[in-house]
């Protein structure tokens, strides 16, 4: 039996060690907002947080957690730098499939949670491991900027939400 | 293509086509227009026809007020919206609300957005013969019906509230899911209308809004699916949960055609987590608890597969078979006018490879198959088509079997196909428990239904100026749609997707030949829809083309462009918008860095590229920028219009610099990212999008970029370093500056390269 | 005339009589230490399988993924062309199901087959040579205990003249000696136990100790490590700098049964392959005897010495998910694609993200300038299935030219080295080309 503490709650679970927290997350304790992409710690899909650190859930075994708390894309929201950097993605309306997204929250989240106002460079270094089929890194680029400095970035269109905008 | 017969009339309510604008509607679409469209046009999506039976109302909730299969309206006053349409990332779904929101009179924010049931009755698209998304034809298949079908419940909402009222309808007025009468000061919601409107009959005609009042159609609105996607509670295909359910990962024969030989399963089902081990003809599975135990028993299972006819089967191979069409073949003509003209001819030869969708979410599909039913839960851009094959496969009649479609995590053309759907109802069909099948990235490229390879020859005769006077095209492929829709296939066997953007050409060339040598691939090797299709590569060829041209006639690409755009004004238009934007001429370039142009009308739209890049010496190309000018008619959400073809750029550039699928013994030899290289953030051009704001009807938005990426970035390494690429990806060793900039590698390196900012 | 055909004569006979005898063998039955894993007593089976596991016949004699044990057809990439291994299983057509008990021990301990031909030295009998008799028949009740696989065995592609066997035994006469091991009575029993695996049995000295022009082991430089099929074998004698001195008994012993030590070192390639096949199923006390023995190998500094910064200070001046507070120049290739494809496991400090596994700080081979075995890893990837932990990385070799796999190699090098690494396109072009 291993314990694992995922958004602050504890769960008791029967899984092999070598066990993905990947797989512990999406099949066995059923928070599916974490996604499967490559498998092989190439594409960022699967990206949480252990302690505040985005690791990939996908090659991360689960016995190798110990008491560390798992963060998921479900609950990133309640931290102040999920909370910006959701709100900006909103704003710039990055998502196109959505798929990678949860992955590339969660990276952003971690970086703004370092680097308060991250360059260029560090949005490379962060940002480069997930991946997007859809394209979506003109505005993942704005997106970070405008969670950081609280300004609308240049690229963006959405300038404001039009009476009627979704929410 | 001034030989393909009219299309013929379609239904005024449903499709607005005039005939310049059907003959660039381009790639998938375009194919369907030479079947013609009545008959089953009037059959399909409508802005007054309803789910007939009951039971579909009722799964549906039995709204009060349902005047078509688009909206719902209960007595709460909520209001829903089932699409036609899939959502793969496109934003259809806003776009598709906006069209219904604007003339239903509510705002974004007070609907709430449903997958459509399949139905090519309710759903169809005539412009592709059912329920598909693809083509980049959602916005302008729905463009009329669904503004009607909002402008139909709001007739019919507003003829309730004057009713009840005793006032003339056309004194009301309606906002936000309200009807006004400002005169007397009432009102009333949609909700308090709803059963009496459900009991009015239907307007016949209705007036649509004119575009001058727009509220939302024009304007940079947010997605409607935004919300859900931030936070990780959108469920995909492979995040459909269902009770009872397991979970299976499968490994297909990796050679096209081969067969499953024998299985010694016994170190597998011995594993923890581990349920079952199923076969199919071509294919095993394994059934877990999870997807790590099934994981872990497929790496643990032992498979001898007979590899089949193909079992020796090189890239190399399918390469020289259509290099070799291509010169020789007998084509089919797409068009021709005639003798070729004397004068200097010029020619070329490109080559295009094979590419995987790699989507970001693998293929994946939950049924679960009982005597009397069959549940799919997937997402799919072919819902209809899903349940027709389950159907066959499970001999349940087609209202046994159910389709619950999802969102799609990348659709690509990859999910107009359903044969991991097919594969998924063979296997579930033999449990008794829903099965979740869910591929691995592994088996979700070498088991694509892959974009074609193709081998184009063309030429041109040019006068004195060096201007084209005639130009040839032998372009040399398999067919996707001669498997896809036999039906649409034209006359004398063509495929009209094989020669979309070459056949007609935006340039004044007074004379051209342009023919399609089929070259199908061996049996088994499927090959498919990809997302820009045929233009991919024939703009790749005629735009890469177009620049060797006006570097032979010493001229500068964009006056060369320009000259030959004079007939065509919405090119010309894009080519100058984007020129002036990124400041063409103005100011030099630093060495070996270079901008190439594409320009071209894909898709119904009009697009030009512009690409700079710089090639490092050791022949590593860096994307600094992309300027796009684009002109799609009018546009619905100005905001995806700027991130379809920011996506879409990305998409086809990286395709560009890295992709192809090869093969060796048979099999493809790429898996995962790490052998199918994608571009990632740190990789990918800053994308300047421009558009040209007019009122024509909007054109397709899904492809375009893709379609243009290619030759704009070739175009511009020419630019950079004097190389002509002819063969896709971008091979970096021929551009190389010279052997001793490679030596440099070592020394340039250097760690620390850390510069302080 | 006569004269000069009896001088001619002479000198054949005495070649003759020379070959003869120094390609005699040590016909001693030979004794062994004791080892733990495999007691005397109990069956011969289980010996066998021990024995096979620690001498590591899997490596070469099972193609990997195949399921056909010890079937052979392993082929081996040599300065002189490519040799398969054979059928090692008890088929008799394809194996060696005919064999004798006196066939056997030839062939295992002086390279000689049934047939009287020689085996190439690629075949360790040089090491096995010193297995004991009943060690060696043990692993032939082994292997005729296990299933037989009608596998034909590969033709060798070597060029003249490699391909004459016969040859081999002027190889042998100069470089090779039939001898059992001897133990050391100055030595503790735990010693000579090591020592019998690592000589013998697990054969270490065949890819650790530098070869000569002739593909013969350098007596006097054992252990200092060599290149060999595109890899480096690293220095394990107990120079303290160069060598595996530094180490603490455990991090040899947890490198020797995991694959991996924290700060020292993963292993990947070959090395990979014998913690997977063979080193991780030893009993720990042979473990132990084995590190009780490498511990004593004397120091030496070998042919290019990897020094080992520990401390690299652009690792160190980074965290797990960010390049150091000075901000990197962010259009070094290398960097960029190690940022792309790498960090995600490996992280900007070399810490290793999601298993220790994935550390690179403090390892030799991003210490090393030559950059081989990262070069290697890049190109092919690893798989390692040790002692708790199923490890992989994927291969980047398909989509990444060569020289951005040499730009990638270089900036591991300086950022976690702390050196100027020196792979150029060609070296990456022909490690390529190697297994
Ligand atoms: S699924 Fe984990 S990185 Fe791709
Ligand atoms: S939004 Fe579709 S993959 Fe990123």
């Amino acid at each position: 039996m291993l314990s694992l503490s995922v958004n602050g709650q504890s769960h008791a679970l029967d899984v092999p060690d070598d066990m993905p927290l990947l797989w512990v997350l999406r099949d066995v304790i059923g928070l599916t907002g974490t996604k499967f992409g490559c498998g092989v710690a190439q594409c960022g899909a699967c990206t949480v947080h252990l302690d505040g650190q985005p690791v990939r859930s996908c090659v991360l075994p689960v016995g190798a957690i110990g008491n560390r708390t798992i963060t998921t894309i479900e609950a990133i929201g309640a931290t102040p730098a999920g909370q910006k950097i959701q709100q900006a993605w909103l704003e710039v309306d990055v998502v196109q499939c959505g798929y990678c997204q949860s992955g590339q929250i969660m990276s952003a989240a971690a970086l703004l949670q370092r680097t308060p106002n991250p360059s260029d460079a560090d949005i490379d270094a962060a940002m480069s491991g997930n991946i997007c089929r859809c394209g979506t890194y003109v505005r993942i680029r704005a997106a970070i900027k405008q969670a950081a400095t609280g300004t609308p970035e240049i690229l963006q269109t959405l300038v404001s939400a039009p009476q009627g905008a979704a929410p | 293509m001034n030989k393909q017969p009219d299309p013929a009339p379609v239904e005024p309510a449903n499709v607005d086509l005039g005939r310049r604008h059907a003959l660039q509607a381009g790639g998938l679409a375009i194919a369907f227009l030479w079947l013609g469209t009545g008959g089953t046009a009037s059959a399909m999506i409508s802005a007054r026809r309803q789910a007939g039976d009951g039971a579909a109302a009722q799964a549906d909730g039995n709204p009060s007020f349902a005047p078509n299969a688009f909206i719902r309206i209960d007595t709460s006053g909520k209001v829903r919206l089932v699409m036609p349409s899939a959502e793969m990332g496109q934003s259809i779904y806003t776009g598709c609300s906006m069209l219904l929101a604007e003339e239903l009179g509510v705002g974004l924010d007070q609907i709430t957005v449903e997958h459509s049931p399949p139905s090519d009755e309710l759903y169809g698209i005539p412009l592709l013969g059912g329920q598909i998304t693809g083509g980049s034809t959602s916005t302008r298949a729905t463009w009329q019906v669904l503004r009607e079908a909002g402008a139909v419940a709001r007739s019919m909402l507003v003829s309730a509230a004057a009713a009840q009222w005793h006032v003339d309808p056309a004194s009301c007025t309606v906002d936000r899911g309200t009807v006004h009468h400002v005169a007397s000061g009432r009102s009333l919601g949609f909700g308090a209308l709803a059963t009496a409107a459900g009991k009015l009959p239907m307007p016949d005609k209705v007036q649509l809004t004119d575009p001058k009042d727009f509220k939302l159609i024009g304007k940079p609105m947010r997605r409607v699916d935004a919300v859900d996607k931030i936070k990780g509670a959108t469920q995909f295909g492979i995040d459909v949960q269902v009770p009872g359910m397991k979970v299976a990962t499968v490994m297909a024969c990796p050679t096209f055609g081969g067969k499953l030989a024998s299985l010694d399963d016994k170190a597998a089902r011995a594993l923890p987590g581990v349920i079952e081990v199923l076969r199919l003809d071509n294919a095993v599975a394994v059934v877990g608890e999870h997807f790590w135990a099934a994981k872990q028993g497929l790496h643990a299972l032992n498979i001898h597969w007979d590899r089949g006819e193909n079992a020796n089967l090189t890239t190399q191979q399918l390469r020289d078979g259509l290099a070799d069409a291509a010169r020789h073949g007998k084509g089919i003509p797409a068009r021709n006018d005639g003798d070729q003209p004397q004068g200097t001819l010029v020619q070329s030869e490109y080559r295009s490879p094979m590419l995987a969708h790699a989507t970001m979410e693998p293929m994946n599909a939950t049924v679960h198959v009982t005597p009397d039913q069959c549940e799919i839960w997937v997402g799919t851009q072919v819902p209809a088509r899903a349940q027709q094959e389950a159907a066959k496969i499970t001999g349940l009649p087609l209202d046994k079997v159910i389709v619950h479609n999802q969102y799609l995590g990348g659709g690509f053309g990859r999910r107009l196909e359903t044969d991991w759907v097919e594969q998924a109802v063979a296997f579930a069909k033999q449990v008794p428990y829903p099965l979740k099948v869910v591929w691995t990235r592994e088996e979700d490229i070498r088991h694509d239904r892959m974009r074609p390879m193709y081998h184009d020859v063309i030429s041109a005769v040019v006068d004195a100026d060096g201007k084209p006077v005639w130009y040839g095209y032998r372009t040399s492929g398999s067919s996707v749609l001669a498997r896809f829709a036999p039906a649409a296939m034209g006359k004398d066997g063509m495929d009209s997707d094989a020669v979309e953007c070459v056949a007609e050409i935006p340039y004044d060339i007074p004379k051209g030949k342009v023919e399609w040598i089929r070259h199908d691939m061996p049996t088994g090797l499927v090959t498919g829809w990809w997302r820009g299709v045929g233009p991919t590569h024939n703009l790749f060829v005629v735009e890469s083309f177009i620049d060797e041209l006006a570097h032979r006639a010493k001229q500068d690409p964009l006056a060369y462009r320009r000259a030959l755009l004079q007939k065509s004004p919405r090119a010309l238009g894009v080519l100058n918008l984007a020129a002036e934007k990124i400041g063409w001429g103005a100011q030099p370039l630093p060495a070996r860095t270079g901008r190439g142009i594409a320009v071209a009308e894909p898709f119904g739209s009009h697009v030009c590229a512009i690409v700079e890049a710089e090639v490092t010496p050791q022949g590593e190309v860096r994307l600094r920028r992309v300027v796009v000018g684009i002109d799609v008619g009018i546009a619905v959400n100005t905001s995806s219009i700027e991130a379809q073809v920011q996506g879409g750029l990305i998409f086809g550039l990286s395709a560009a610099m890295y992709s192809g699928l090869s093969i060796k013994d048979g099999a493809i030899e790429q898996g995962n990212f790490n052998d199918y290289r994608v571009l990632r953030i740190n990789e990918s051009p800053l994308v300047e999008v421009h558009r040209v704001i007019n009122a024509e009807p909007p054109g397709g938005l899904g492809e375009v970029g893709t379609a243009i990426a290619a030759p704009a970035l070739a175009n511009a390494i020419f630019a950079a370093t004097g190389v002509r690429l002819y063969q896709l990806p971008v091979d970096r060793a021929l551009l190389v500056q010279s052997p001793d900039a490679l030596k440099s590698v070592a020394a340039a390196s250097t760690d620390t390269g850390r510069v302080p900012a | 005339m006569i004269r000069l055909l009896i001088a001619i004569v002479l000198v054949v006979l005495l070649g003759a009589g020379a070959y003869v005898f120094l390609n005699r063998a040590d016909t001693s039955d030979g004794t062994a230490p004791a080892l733990a894993g495999a007691p005397v007593s109990s069956d011969v089976l289980a010996r066998g399988e021990y024995l096979a596991k620690a001498a590591d016949c899997t490596a070469c004699h099972t193609v990997p993924g195949s399921g056909n044990a010890f079937a052979g057809g392993v082929p081996f990439k040599l300065p002189f062309g490519t040799i398969y291994s054979s059928n090692i299983t008890a088929d008799e057509a394809n194996g060696i199901g005919s064999w004798s008990d006196d066939e056997f021990v030839r062939a295992v301990r002086n390279g000689v087959r049934n047939d009287g031909q020689h085996l190439y030295p690629a075949f360790p009998y040089t090491s096995y040579t010193q297995l004991s008799r009943s060690d060696v028949l043990a692993i032939k009740a082994y292997l005729f205990s296990l299933p037989k696989i009608a596998q034909a065995n590969h033709e060798n592609q070597l060029s003249f003249p490699f391909n004459q066997r016969w040859a081999m035994g002027f190889w042998n006469a100069v470089f090779f000696k039939s001898q059992r091991f001897q133990p050391d009575p100055g030595q503790t029993p735990q010693w000579n136990s090591g020592k019998y695996l690592a000589v013998a049995l697990a054969h270490c000295d065949e890819c650790h100790t530098p070869r000569n022009f002739a593909f013969a082991m350098k007596h006097g430089d054992e252990l200092a490590g060599q290149e060999l099929q595109g890899w480096r074998a690293y220095n394990i004698t107990s120079d303290p700098v160069h060598g595996i001195g530094a180490w603490s008994d455990s991090d040899i012993s947890n490198y020797l049964s995991r694959g991996h030590a924290d700060g020292r070192g993963t292993a990947a390639g070959p090395m990979a392959e014998a913690v997977e096949n063979s080193l991780r199923y030893l009993n720990p006390t042979d473990t132990a005897a084995l590190v009780a023995y490498l511990r004593s190998v004397p120091a030496r500094t070998g042919d290019a010495p990897v020094t080992v910064d520990a401390a690299a200070a652009p690792a160190l001046a980074s965290n797990n998910a960010a390049p150091g507070g000075d901000s990197a120049n962010a259009n070094d290739p290398g960097m960029k694609l190690f940022e792309g494809a790498c960090a995600s496991c490996h992280q900007w400090n070399g810490k290793g993200q999601q298993t220790p596994y994935a550390s690179l700080l403090g390892t030799r081979g991003v210490n090393d300038v030559h950059g081989t075995n990262i070069t290697q890893v890049i190109l092919h990837g690893t798989d390692l299935r040790s002692l708790g932990a199923n490890i992989f990385m994927p291969e980047f070799g398909d989509a990444y030219s060569d020289t951005e796999v040499a730009q990638l190699s270089n900036y591991v090098i300086g950022h976690f080295g702390n050196k100027q690494g020196t792979v150029t396109p060609d070296d990456v072009a022909r490690r390529r080309k190697q297994l």
